[in-house]
């Protein structure tokens, strides 16, 4: 969205589509304009389509399997900028320009701003401002982030490193507190999506901090105020208990650090008080006070979980810190603090959806576009207001509408306490360091094969050049600050590249290399097929295993896994094998070629063999060499025409291709298709088989299920297998029992 | 509104009395007040330092956490207690009901009070013979009683208290049921008199917690000072002292009834003390009587005399000490008990400067037994306890007296420099539930940055004029008018200071105008942290005491206002005249109570 900017923002190569709209304007804490905006998105998709062989008799060489094309594919995105109220006429220059069609009537707006701005708005737009309450916006925004972004909420720890702490996404999201500090506080208790009540308030907020402080000490503005604050020395001003009850507070077990009296000696010292010490002894009495009446209402309501919005806090350590240390304070540790990343357009989000109502953007699942958000600022309390300005003034937020809704797995044991990754690298400095090393050395590989994937485009070196500098300084960002979207993980690394190389319309870079190596692999299956059934019962199945191993170290050029393997539950396994078969087999695949070919399907033929029936998960779209749903269908459909045993159960539905609604290399449990999720409870799957680094070792190693499961992978890299405890292209065999 | 107290003299108290000799005091003292008695007398005097109230010094937001096991809430200051040498309050606490009920009747005033007259004054603790007849509004007490047993049910402890001692409900004592009490009054008096006792068992009575006299010539001459035939009762002078963050509560106990007999023993240095204390209003430049707040004819641990209620400056405390030390006061052998911070903060200033061993107390603790004795000896045949009728409508609202006879449960809102809060359930029976630091000092303090003024009553005098819609963002000033869909008014404060955003109305405030603001602000969060503790605690009367109430009738009526206006009138805000003064009174309760022990 270049036109937005007005010359402040990244420049995007989508334009928004002919559908731009509804938009809504979101005003609060008097000085930020938060746009949202709904737009269709134009994307390159690639494209899988089987040849039509009924004129052909049999299949040539080398031709490929089926052919590839490249389509322009229309999505939904929904837009969220901020920016400084300044650049208002701008920002309505452009949604005139770009974003209203003709008819739209009503422009939904929402924050004090709409009451200021409601004129010009109307004069300009020629459209009637819509009003939405504040609240009401703010809590249905909310509610939106915490159910579509995962790693939305975090905990601030100051002294721990990292500061930030992510919430993994809670299915359940009710009941929550919501505390909003703008100029006063609102206290609201969430029941539901459209159940809330206004329990409490008080009038000691943001504006209190701002408008008494810029009395005491003349500083105008509300960061220089922080600022001075984040310097100040609180116990000059404050009256401490080692005040009163002067050295006894140790012999009392007193702590004499703690306030008895804010402000109390400025009316007994007669004495000047630096500006500093006056903001830092504010910034505590209102933040004490404010987590003080938090939780006294989250008792009252016995709720454990209070969110914190509103300009006092956003992004703001040293406000987060303070209230932070004041829940726990008052709460005993009780109640938790949370934050949200994306505070900011609670509002514009929560006006969005109340003007999008008849659409019901809530029946969609949304993902964030690492590629289009600007992340969350670190500003440490050091940082001077200019430094921070970068934050404050400009600041973005992308949402792609899915196609299709994600929900959990049935399967896990306990949702709630799901993560799906494995090593936090938020928390872990050394493996943070190296994976940002080791993405930025591989991405002159990927930035080839973009180029080499689109050889008739002109553009497309100017386009992977792009993608290579937006990739490389989100890569310097998270150095930087690891928690700007969350927790930082392998999976978000190369969740964050997709969704680069997309941006950049390299939709499929692999999608050649999977052809050619399908192509591959297809003429080998019959072959490899024969030689298993020619083994031994016990043998056949070491050989299945080993071709699904084997399958997944080819794409790095491995010959051989190395021995022994590092997890190796391979006997249980077998002895499993040896009992009555699974009623039915969740299989989520992973490379293209060899791997699915030759490694998983002679896998899912024995266990259809077995009287197993099979649900084979793909991914939705395309990600690295991944097999995606649409290539295992045509993969599927030759096989079937090489292999009665496939044939018949593809016929049957014993064998079902799903979709996993993922683009990603990696596998969240909880945000899977809704389809997938609704098969699996009614084929009553008691087998989950996860196959591949990105899948069974960067996500779900530690998962726990409900049924048995198998997790698959050779470790393809040095430096990972060591930290396992073993060498390169170690094997992970984990099968696992859930326990009674 | 007169600032400088100390009118020529410019010496403050301490230093008036410094220096010279016994004979030469009233001289000092009449230089330092002359002329101030009448200003001081009606509670509107100025004083240099600070008007400032102090109260529960650890309070603050500080221990706010700290519900202890046994105590149920006071964990700081149990922890405080035991480190500094007294038993008593653990040993007192984790008492069992049953015990409660045994000591619950004494404080009903059962055991002294033999005769129906007595029986019909309210005194749990009788003012003697000479106590006022049932106070001008106690009529409506029994209408209020029956008002508010209803609201007992919520605290368990508090009504099967009240349902045992029949008193509470009907003002009659029960069958006196004496207990062993140490405090008597001999024959002459009778056991009529006496300021009850708790009849601790013998393991729960408090202990000394300092060495005594024991030097075999100190304790002939303490036996001397006492009263002849008595044996239990201290050595005047009777002193309370409350040491706060920022104000000093003394209360003296004048003894009236001196015979000739103990005029001629009364020591030198001691009858001294006497005449300065109640011949003098002010006291050097700070020092404050609050005459109006006087208690005539009261009769304590059985001498008959009168209550007087002195404050000054915390950061006069050395002076006072100076004071002490030059006045040989450790010849008087009186134990000095003293509560709040200070009492830890200046022992050892006290030990090393004046050779005077303070016994330190519980400020919550003597809080509440100062505040449940002044309550029940009633104010000069006045009720001590009041609240406001029709709080929400500022035409019709009055203060109006209310009989705090069956107090339990209460929400106690101590409002000192900081801000204590406890749920007292019974007389021995309480929690510190929170506290805040957004106190009496916080208003004080900002209103001295704001607007350049020093005292409290200034402070308050430019609050009186002002006009806090100035300064604070309405409801109204965001969103034009109410906010219905919360049920906000349009006239309800936004934002306080919200306003001050914008450079413009920075420019034009006046000072005025911000004192009101600081005083809306702070009054309001106490209100609105109060609310919620009574909620939490499922109480429904709120007391709020300490200094900060005092000379402050804005600061009572939003109090007022905002419990009946936010609890659709379920909450009842009661207020003391003796505001700041019961933690001094507890501390001096607790001297009558240790000589008991002996």
């Amino acid at each position: 969205p270049d036109g937005c900017s007005v010359g402040h923002g990244p420049p995007g190569p989508l334009c928004p589509g002919p559908e731009s709209c509804p938009v809504c304007v979101s005003f609060a804490g008097g000085s930020l304009t938060k746009l949202a905006y709904y737009s269709t998105v134009q994307h390159k998709v690639a494209k899988v389509r089987s040849f039509d062989h009924s004129g052909k008799d049999t299949e040539r060489e080398h031709e490929p399997p089926y052919e590839i094309s490249v389509q322009e594919e229309i999505t939904a995105r929904l837009h969220f900028i901020k920016f400084e109220n300044t650049y208002i006429e701008a920002c309505l220059d452009f949604i005139k320009d770009h974003l209203v069609n003709t008819e739209t009537k009503v422009i939904q707006a929402t924050g004090g701003g709409a009451y200021k701005f409601k004129d010009l708005i109307e004069e300009k737009l020629r459209l009637k401002v819509d009003k939405e309450d504040v609240m009401t916006c703010l809590i249905k925004g909310c509610n939106f982030v915490l159910k579509n972004i995962p790693h939305e909420a975090f905990v601030y720890q100051k002294d721990s490193d990292p500061e930030f702490r992510f919430q993994t996404n809670h299915p359940h999201i009710f009941p929550y507190l919501l505390v909003n500090i703008g100029s006063g506080v609102s206290i609201v208790k969430v029941e539901t999506e459209d159940r809330f009540e206004w329990v409490g308030g008080s009038s000691i907020g943001g504006g209190t901090f701002w408008g008494l402080g810029a009395l005491l000490t003349k500083t105008k503005k509300f960061d220089e105020l922080l600022h001075l604050a984040s310097r100040g020395q609180h116990s000059n001003v404050d009256m401490l208990v080692r005040d009163v009850y002067g050295g006894a507070h140790q012999t009392l077990g007193l702590s004499g650090n703690l306030i008895a009296s804010s402000f109390g000696k400025s009316a007994t010292a007669d004495q000047e008080f630096s500006k500093e010490d006056m903001a830092k002894s504010l910034l505590h009495m209102i933040s004490n006070d404010i987590g003080q009446l938090a939780c006294l209402h989250a008792r009252l309501h016995s709720l454990d979980r209070v969110y914190f919005g509103g300009f006092f806090i956003r992004g703001h350590p040293v406000t987060m810190r303070t209230i932070t240390y004041s829940i726990n304070f008052f709460s005993k540790g009780e109640v938790q603090a949370l934050f949200l990343r994306h505070e900011g357009y609670l509002g514009a989000i929560g006006a969005f959806l109340k003007g999008a109502e008849q659409d019901n953007p809530n029946q969609y699942s949304w993902g964030e576009n690492y590629a289009g958000s600007s992340g969350l600022m670190s500003a440490s309390p050091e940082l001077g207001p200019a430094q921070r300005a970068r934050s404050g003034t400009f600041d973005l937020l992308e949402m792609d509408r899915l196609e299709r809704p994600l929900v959990n797995l049935p399967l896990l044991l306990d949702p709630p306490s799901y993560v799906p990754d494995t090593v936090d690298l938020t928390d872990d400095a050394l493996a943070r360091k190296y994976w940002l090393t080791c993405f930025e050395e591989a991405l002159d590989g990927v930035v080839k094969r973009a180029v080499a994937s689109q050889p008739d485009s002109v553009d497309a070196a100017e386009r992977a050049e792009k993608f290579r500098q937006k990739y490389w300084n989100k890569l310097q960002t998270l150095r930087q600050q690891p928690f700007a979207y969350g927790t930082l993980t392998v999976r978000s690394l190369l969740d964050t590249r997709e969704h680069c190389l997309n941006e950049f319309n390299f939709p499929d870079p692999y999608s050649k290399v999977k052809q050619r190596e399908n192509g591959v692999a297809l003429r080998c299956f019959p072959g490899v097929v024969r030689s298993l059934d020619a083994l031994g019962w016990e043998e056949r199945q070491l050989a299945l295993v080993k071709g699904l191993l084997a399958g997944n170290v080819f794409d790095w050029g491995a010959k051989a896994v190395s021995e022994p393997w590092l997890v190796d539950s391979y006997s249980e396994w077998l002895q499993r094998l040896k009992g009555p078969p699974h009623k039915c087999a969740l299989i989520f695949a992973d490379n293209s070629g060899i791997d699915i070919i030759l490694g998983v399907f002679p896998f899912v033929r024995e266990l259809l063999l077995r009287g197993t029936e099979v649900i084979l998960a793909c991914n939705s779209g395309p990600a690295l060499n991944d097999v995606t749903h649409s290539e295992s269908l045509i993969v599927a459909e030759r096989i079937a025409g090489m292999d009665p045993v496939v044939h018949s159960a593809l016929r049957e539905e014993r064998l079902l291709l799903v979709q996993t609604g993922s683009s990603s290399p990696c596998l969240d449990l909880s945000r899977l298709d809704k389809g997938l999720a609704a098969l699996v409870r009614e084929r009553g799957a008691d087998l989950v088989v996860i196959e591949g680094m990105g899948r069974a070792v960067h996500t779900n190693y530690h998962a726990a299920l409900r049924c048995e499961s198998l997790k698959l992978a050779v470790i393809k890299n040095a430096w990972l297998a060591e930290r396992l405890g073993g060498r390169l292209f170690s094997v992970i065999f984990k099968y696992e029992v859930p326990a009674e | 509104m007169l600032k400088l107290v100390g009118g020529g003299g410019g010496q403050d108290w301490a230093c008036s009395v410094a220096g010279t000799s016994l004979g030469g005091e009233e001289a000092a003292f009449e230089v330092a007040r002359p002329g101030d008695r009448g200003k001081a007398g009606g509670g509107s005097p100025g004083w240099g330092c600070a008007g400032i109230p102090d109260s529960a010094p650890g309070a603050g937001v500080l221990q706010a956490g700290a519900v202890g096991p046994a105590r149920g809430g006071q964990g700081a200051e149990e922890v405080g207690e035991s480190a500094g040498g007294g038993v008593e309050r653990r040993v007192r606490h984790p008492q069992a009901p049953a015990l409660r009920l045994l000591n619950r009747k004494p404080q009903g005033g059962s055991g002294e009070i033999k005769t129906p007259e007595n029986d019909l004054q309210r005194g749990r603790l009788s003012r003697g013979p000479r106590a006022a007849p049932p106070a001008p509004g106690m009529g409506d007490r029994s209408g209020q009683q029956e008002r508010s047993v209803p609201h007992s049910p919520g605290a368990p402890v508090g009504t099967s208290a009240a349902a045992v001692n029949g008193l509470l409900h009907n003002g009659f004592h029960p069958p006196p049921v004496q207990p062993p009490h140490v405090c008597s009054r001999g024959p002459v008096g009778g056991s009529d008199a006496a300021p009850q006792r708790l009849p601790l068992l013998p393991e729960l009575q408090p202990q000394p917690l300092l060495p005594q006299h024991d030097s075999p010539a100190k304790k002939c001459r303490l036996r001397r000072r006492m009263d002849s035939g008595r044996k239990n009762r201290p050595p005047f002078p009777w002193f309370g002292m409350d040491i706060g963050g920022t104000l000093v509560k003394l209360v003296y106990f004048e003894p009236k009834d001196i015979t000739a007999e103990e005029e001629q023993e009364e020591v030198e240095n001691l009858k001294s003390i006497r005449k300065y204390l109640t011949s003098n209003t002010a006291y050097g430049k700070t020092g404050i009587r609050d005459v109006h707040l006087e208690l005539k004819n009261l009769t304590m641990c059985g001498r008959k005399g009168n209550l007087h209620f002195i404050r000054f400056p915390s950061c006069a405390m050395h002076r006072f000490i100076q004071m002490g030390s030059e006045k040989n006061f450790s010849s008087l052998h009186t134990t000095l008990c003293a509560t709040g911070g200070g009492a830890f903060k200046f022992e050892e200033d006290f030990r090393m400067i004046a050779d005077l061993q303070l016994h330190k107390l519980d400020e919550l603790d003597c809080l509440i037994q100062g505040l449940l004795y002044v309550d029940s000896v009633g104010f000069n045949g006045k009720p001590e306890c009041y609240y406001f009728e029709n709080p929400t409508n500022p035409e019709l609202c009055q203060k109006k007296p209310y009989c705090l006879d069956n107090p339990y449960p209460m929400l106690l809102v101590n409002m000192g420099s900081g801000v204590s809060i406890l749920a007292v359930y019974s007389k021995d029976n309480y929690k510190r539930v929170t506290g805040t630091s957004l106190g009496g000092g916080t208003f004080l303090g900002l209103c001295c940055l704001l607007t350049g003024c020093e005292t409290f009553e200034e402070a308050l005098e430019m609050a009186a004029k002002g006009d806090s819609t100035n300064v604070d963002k309405l409801v109204k000033d965001i969103y034009g008018g109410d906010y219905e869909r919360f049920g906000l008014q349009g006239s309800a404060v936004a934002s306080s200071f919200g306003n001050m955003m914008s450079k413009e109305k920075r420019d034009s405030i006046s000072k005025e105008d911000l004192a009101r603001a600081t005083l809306v602000t702070i009054t309001n969060n106490i209100g609105s942290i109060a609310r919620m503790c009574a909620l939490n605690e499922n109480i429904d009367r709120v007391v709020f005491v300490g200094n900060f109430l005092r000379i402050n009738m804005v600061s009572m009526k939003l109090l007022a206002y905002a419990m009946d206006f936010w609890s659709k009138g379920q909450l009842k805000a009661l207020f003391l005249e003796h505001e700041g003064y019961f933690g001094a009174v507890g501390a001096l309760l607790e001297l009558f109570k240790m000589t008991d022990d002996k």
